[in-house]
């Protein structure tokens, strides 16, 4: 589904990526862990030509991504994006969230739209919530109408990017139950969290990154109980002790 | 008093013109103004770099010498078109600066994570300005515009200087007639007063309607 070969990212003369090497199934569920600044947010942000990569390749279906022009919103709307601030539109109802870019970019009906659009608040479990600004919602409600917002587009693979960092302890349980769903559902997906549990129940594989490299991957289980670099070590020492 | 109301004609008609050159010149100035801001906030470097000098350039000309400029200039060198037009399409152009300063900084105002998480559902750049950056960045700048909008009424006064029969130069005919200036510029004050004084209204009206839950 994903093949990224040979990414490396620069930021000025900053490389923040360096030769990564990633390929994801259809229906792979892969969590990506690693240091804050180790180039977790800017692999995501490659994926969908948030950023432009500096030099390799991604092959997104087998189709190389797009570098620009309408190819490129068509694969953004092929690939759903989950931030860690939600960036929900604050000037819209979270219906109007969910339903503007099926309108807009699938060319989807209102009607069509709306239907969908409050099948999807109900999957999320929010269905109550849909005339209400997100400024309104709490973060974990904000969180579920963004995931809702992505899957309207019917993507092929969606990318988290911390989706439960910003929120408080006691909401990051009911966004990460949205998502073990999902997965169960059989969605491609690419999840960067420092959410070990998330991992152990969904993922299908774990990538460790630090330094703007892939130092390891693996099978979950085996990753978290032997990890097999010093760095990985050292990683889950600091984080599980928290 | 009686110097201004034997003439009201004559400052009621004034008066329709400064409201149309208003009018008309604001609309103008509000198309353009959009057009520049979307070209300075845009990826293409030389759309950016066009849209900045193009407001760097009309805050930096005195709009009397434009106005000058347009109205003898142009026939000049063949473009033929009524005066009123062309002050018209000179104000317009010269707010549309104000204008697109005004609504960048309403756009800057907009958190990035908006066009963002707009462009990561595949809206084009257009798109995204159009339907959920600039919505938002109007809701912040109100004010300002509304400030523009004044601004832009006590502008048209200069068009008096070109020729045009605004409310300024229908004052000035009265009185050279009537050589009571106090009363007669008094009366003109007041009815630009009153235009600012509903702009003040209608903005404050719009900002409290439209004022962003955030
Ligand atoms: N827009 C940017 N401009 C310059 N440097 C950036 C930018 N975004 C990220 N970086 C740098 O790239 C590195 C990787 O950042 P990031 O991908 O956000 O890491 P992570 O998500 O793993 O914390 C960091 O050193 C960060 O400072
Ligand atoms: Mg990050």
């Amino acid at each position: 589904m994903i093949q990224v070969k040979g990414l490396n990212k620069w930021f000025g003369d900053h490389h923040v990526l360096h030769d990564v090497d990633l390929e994801v199934a259809r229906g792979e569920v892969v969590v990506v862990i690693g240091p804050s600044g180790s180039g977790k947010s800017t692999l995501c942000r490659c994926l969908n030509r948030l950023e432009s990569a500096g030099s390799g390749e991604i092959l997104i279906d087998g189709v190389p991504a797009p570098v620009e022009g309408r190819e490129l919103a068509r694969l953004r709307a092929d690939v759903g994006m989950v931030f860690q601030s939600f960036n929900l539109f604050q000037h819209k109802t979270v219906l109007e969230n969910v339903m503007l870019a099926p309108m807009k970019v699938r060319g989807v009906t209102r009607a069509e739209a709306e239907r969908t659009g409050r099948e999807l608040l109900a999957r999320v479990g929010i269905a109550e919530q849909a005339g209400k600004l997100p400024a309104q919602l709490s973060g974990g409600q904000q969180q579920r109408a963004a995931i809702a917002r992505a899957l309207a587009m019917r993507p092929k693979v969606m990318l988290f990017d911390e989706p439960t960092s910003a929120l408080d302890p006691e909401m990051v349980g009911e966004v990460l139950d949205v998502m073990v769903g999902l997965a169960a559902d059989g969605m491609t997906m690419v999840v960067v969290t420092h959410e070990m549990g998330f991992a152990r129940r969904a993922a299908d594989r774990v990538v460790f990154m630090d330094g703007g490299r892939i130092v390891e991957t693996g099978e979950p289980n085996a990753f978290f109980e032997a990890p097999k670099t010093d760095r990985a070590r050292d990683f889950l020492a600091k984080v599980l002790t928290h | 008093m009686s110097a201004v109301l034997d003439h009201l004609p004559e400052f009621w008609e004034g008066l329709l013109v400064t409201l149309q050159l208003t009018a008309a010149s604001f609309a103008g100035a509000a198309a353009v103004g959009l057009v520049i801001t979307a070209m300075r906030v845009s990826p293409v470097g030389v759309l950016r770099a066009i849209g900045t000098a193009y407001v760097e350039t009309f805050q930096n000309l005195p709009l009397l010498v434009l106005l000058v400029l347009a109205v003898f200039g142009l026939p000049e060198i063949g473009i033929k078109a009524g005066l009123l037009t062309t002050a018209v399409v000179v104000i317009a152009l010269y707010e549309a600066a104000y204008i697109a300063e005004a609504l960048r900084s309403g756009v800057n105002a907009v958190s990035a994570g908006q066009g963002e998480a707009a462009r990561a559902l595949g809206l084009s750049f257009g798109q995204s300005l159009r339907h959920v950056v600039l919505p938002q960045a109007l809701r912040t700048v109100i004010q300002p515009l509304g400030n523009v909008f004044i601004a832009l009424t006590m502008n048209t006064s200069l068009a008096a200087a070109v020729g045009v029969v605004d409310l300024t130069a229908a004052a000035n005919r009265v009185n050279l007639a009537e050589a009571q200036p106090i009363p007669i510029f008094v009366g003109a004050g007041l009815a630009y007063a009153l235009i600012a004084a509903c702009a003040g209204f209608v903005t404050g009206r719009l900002e409290r309607r439209l004022g962003m839950v955030r």
